[in-house]
């Protein structure tokens, strides 16, 4: 990671990639192997094969799995990889999260991140998502998100486990004498079928790791494969069910302090004095130090008890100042408004000439609407956490983190030490949504270890602080508006998306400094990109200068930007007076992929079949991550307050690697954006958040939870994610099955502004 | 004073406010009960004290006179207790953070009603909080649990 200040010598604007800091590199660089990190750390009798594989004469296999698991199974699927090619059954190995290394960047990530559509296949686009992923390589990002771990490991990790197996079987064929073409592999041993003869994994393993993996190896082709395709249990399950402690908060070390930080809510806020006079009396307390970061600015209590310190920061006086941010909500609202009043909004996609065809447009095909939607917290249950220690020249971090590779970068920063001699450990994770990318948990302990002497310090955030603090889901505002043809149908559709810039807003955190221009295709993901055909198209993005800190969450752009575009849509089609699943088929017939989709939702679902009065359905449709999502939301009105009854659920992820767990995504993922829907928001007052708990930011519970039918497609021909694309269309699908069942027609979430729940 | 867990009595120097969470969790270092809100909201905390599930964040320690069960004493990975077992047979679990007081919960809820209705077990369940969705899988689990328990198995 050091070298990304020497790369970033010149500007290198890769379309919309809005870290524009610049990457100069050669092809040659490029195609050079990145260094196994298990090197390193390999036990006696342990041989490494390449950075996903380690074996043991004692018959150990481990497969690294450099993608942190946060509940959507990536441990399992990403291991079942590595299993599949190199024929041992998932019982047989054991699965740990990677060092943060170079070996393990994710170039996926970056590559759907190409401000191209799904569909669009062309060469502009693939020249231009091969780029990105060249600079994934070189930026050596190590992280999880863009529901992006199966896109980015289906080659490399089955690569992995094919090499280390034909290694294998090159060390059985010396041992025994006959060609290595005779042999086959069979659950973790390498069988000569002539002679009866077999050796295990554990007996070859110091022998094949000096053999030079070949150069060519076949991959299984589908029809051949054990665990993939096919349901797996999950490997990290038994853990979870028997409460073991494999959580960040969990992490136990000798001679532990415990830590909690107490910052200035309003973001961006200095703090002006503080008095700790009074804590430093408190049982317990060893030290009251004040925080001073890129990432916020206040104090921490260290204490020998995390409920000491809770209770400490409690007694310390403080002084804020205001942060530079808005005052409140009205004024975020302006903000994004003038902003797009303003111009000068960028474009990444369009058809047609929709200004023409709006100037001689007659008023009653005309269809205008403006969209809003809040800050959103991520509110992982887990709230955020790490442990760090700083000894002997040698700094350790256990964070649970979805990019262990910033956090070296941070480490680096404060501690001014080498990169080898910063040791991230990823544990782990009570949930990510996108928040555990932000390096801001990791930095706090850090800084407050180097005042332990030596001793770790384990770091606890309250529900309240991480609730207040954000980075959240960005706040947006969008018009819309359309012009009909004669047929119903639309003849132009124009929209204007406004929101603070999440990429902007997370290069600077990351690497401040690192300038950051153009265009961020976040703010119109989910917009721009959709497949539907209409002549005269375009969706302007305009980043607003809104200070509150904005991140990845589920989903990213697409949370916000579906809502509004599929609430549009089915505006539009109620106006054209066409049923708004008919109103989809008709402006995607030229993508078969959507229309199986539809097709199938609508026996599902059974469409347009008629049911009580009590009962509408609202249907939504997005791409997003690469994979294709329809949905339906059944709502039922009891005694005046929605009940959201029944979800359908139809989504082309191209391929499932793993059925169940694709579909327990799926039904998260829905779940999620149901509890965004319904009833969260972040709403700023006298310049810092309102809401600080589960009391006024809560979360779908069981007895709201809809009964929910999922059912998976494979005709997109393209490997797509499964964490964040069933959150999308949820949100959109549920308005407009409000509006279906009592004609009110929500544009601003949480809808429950206007409209109760049970 | 003294602290019964999971049938071990433990002898604590503490403030007795001390929320019986962090009594667990940071002096006797048992990791199970999870830290989510700290005010009783979300149930990731939930331990079971004279059979009712109870959130151990809004738990004084020095006013705990019984046994305390929490999710580390209920069954290991070789030896699980019926309900654990369920939750494995339907695969419930995604980040795993909440389940800890979802079992202990469930667990509560079926030893003082076996056989729990649809809205026996949305009415002891709503308090706890799960953000990745996994409450259909619970349910289920829960009721394949109620149902060995009335063949025995």
């Amino acid at each position: 990671m050091a070298s990304i200040g020497k790369i970033a010598r010149r500007t290198f604007l890769v379309g919309a990639a809005a870290v524009a800091g610049g990457v100069a590199f050669g092809y040659y660089k490029y195609k050079q192997p990145l260094e196994n990190p298990l090197k390193k750390g390999l036990a006696d009798g342990e041989a490494t094969f390449n950075p996903y594989v380690k074996i043991g004469t004692d018959n150990r296999i481990t497969v690294i799995v450099p993608r942190a698991e946060m509940g959507q199974g990536a441990f399992t699927t990403l291991a079942a990889l590595v299993a599949e090619e190199l024929d041992v059954t998932l019982e047989q190995i054991a699965i740990e999260h990677g060092p943060a290394a170079p070996a393990y960047y994710n170039d996926a990530a970056l590559r759907e991140g190409a401000p191209f559509p799904a569909f669009d296949h062309s060469m502009v686009a693939e020249t231009v998502r091969n780029a990105m992923g060249v600079i994934g390589k070189f930026l050596a990002l190590q992280m999880t998100g863009g529901s992006s771990s199966l896109a980015d490991g289906y080659e490399k990790m089955r690569l992995a486990g094919a090499t280390a197996r034909e290694t294998l079987k090159a060390a059985a064929a010396q041992k025994l004498g006959v060609p290595a073409a005779s042999l086959k592999t069979e659950a973790g041993k390498v069988i000569d079928a002539k002679s009866g003869k077999s050796l295990t994994y554990g007996e070859l393993a110091l022998d094949a790791a000096k053999i030079d993996p070949p150069s060519d190896v076949a991959l299984k082709p589908r029809s051949q494969w054990n665990l993939l395709g096919k349901p797996q249990p999950r490997k990290d399950m038994p853990a979870k069910v028997t409460g073991q402690p494999i959580f960040g908060i969990d992490v136990q070390l000798p001679d532990m302090l415990y830590a909690t930080v107490k910052m200035n809510p309003q973001p961006g806020g200095a703090m002006k004095s503080f008095d700790a006079s009074e804590a430093l009396k408190m049982r317990g307390v060893k030290k009251v130090i004040a925080i001073d970061s890129l990432y916020g600015k206040g104090f921490a209590v260290i204490a020998d008890n995390t409920w000491r310190a809770f209770k400490a920061a409690d007694a310390v006086k403080v002084i804020w100042a205001d942060g530079p941010g808005q005052r409140d909500d009205a004024e975020a609202k302006k903000i994004l408004a003038d902003t797009i009043a303003a111009g000068g909004g960028f474009s990444l996609r369009s058809s047609g000439d929709p200004e023409k065809a709006f100037a001689d447009a007659p008023r009653e095909k005309l269809v205008e609407a403006e969209y809003y939607a809040p800050f959103l917290s991520h509110a992982t249950m887990e709230p955020m956490n790490a442990t760090a220690r700083l000894k002997d020249g040698v700094l350790d971090v256990w964070s649970p983190n979805q990019a262990p590779s910033v956090i070296k970068i941070i480490g680096a920063r404060l501690t001014n030490l080498a990169d080898d001699k910063i040791n991230v450990h990823t544990t782990f994770l009570g949930g990510g949504f996108g928040r555990r990318i932000e390096p801001d948990f990791s930095d706090y302990a850090i800084r407050i270890a180097m005042e332990t002497e030596g001793r770790p310090v384990k770091v606890t955030w309250t529900r309240e602080e991480d609730m207040s603090h954000g980075p959240y889901r960005p706040a947006a505002l969008a018009k819309y508006r359309a012009r009909l043809g004669n047929d119903g149908l639309p003849v132009a559709v124009h929209g204007s998306v406004a929101s603070p810039s999440v990429m902007a807003g997370m290069v600077g955190r990351i690497m401040p400094g690192l300038p950051t221009a153009g265009p961020d295709n976040l703010i119109v993901d989910g917009a721009y990109n959709q497949p539907y055909t209409i002549p005269n198209f375009r969706i302007d993005g305009y980043k607003a200068p809104l200070s509150t800190p904005v991140a990845s969450w589920r989903s990213v752009g697409n949370s916000f930007n579906a809502f509004m575009y599929e609430s549009f849509m089915d505006e539009l089609a109620h106006a054209g007076k066409i049923d708004p699943l008919e109103f989809r088929r008709k402006l995607m017939a030229d993508y078969p992929t959507a229309i199986a989709i539809l097709d199938r939702l609508k026996t599902l679902s059974d469409w347009g079949k008629p049911i009580d009065k009590t009962r509408a359905q609202g249907i939504a449709f997005t791409i997003s991550f690469g994979t294709w999502v329809g949905e339906v939301v059944q709502v039922k009105d009891e005694n005046g307050a929605i009940r959201v009854e029944k979800v359908w659920i139809v989504a082309d992820p191209g391929m499932a690697l793993d059925p169940l767990n694709f579909k327990a995504q799926m039904m998260s993922g829905a779940i999620y954006g149901l509890s965004a829907a319904i009833g969260q928001q972040i709403s700023f007052k006298n310049g810092a958040p309102e809401q600080s708990n589960f009391s006024d930011y809560d979360a779908m519970r069981m007895n709201q939870c809809p009964d929910i039918t999922i059912e998976i497609l494979e005709n997109s021909g393209h490997l797509g994610g499964a964490g964040e694309p069933a959150t999308p269309p949820v949100m959109a699908a549920l308005a407009n099955a409000i509006y279906a069942l009592n004609g009110k027609r929500i544009r601003s979430m949480p809808l429950n502004g206007e409209v109760s729940f049970v | 004073m003294k602290l019964q867990v999971n049938g071990t009595v433990h002898e604590l120097d503490i403030e007795p406010d001390m929320p019986l969470l962090w009594a667990l969790r940071d002096e006797l270092n048992i990791k199970g009960p999870k830290f989510g809100c700290g005010a009783g909201l979300c149930g990731a905390c939930t331990v079971i004290i004279d059979g009712q599930a109870m959130r151990s964040c809004q738990t004084a320690a020095g006013e705990v006179k019984s046994n305390v069960r929490t999710i580390d004493g209920l069954g290991k990975p070789d030896a699980l207790h019926r309900v654990q077992q369920a939750w494995l047979d339907e695969q419930v679990v995604q980040c795993g953070y909440c389940q800890a007081g979802q079992i202990m919960n469930a667990v509560a809820l079926l030893e003082a009603n076996p056989t729990p209705s649809d809205k026996d077990i949305d009415d002891a369940m709503s308090g706890n909080l799960c953000r990745c969705g996994t409450y259909p899988r619970i349910r289920a689990a829960i009721k394949r649990a109620a149902a060995g328990q009335q063949t025995g198995a």
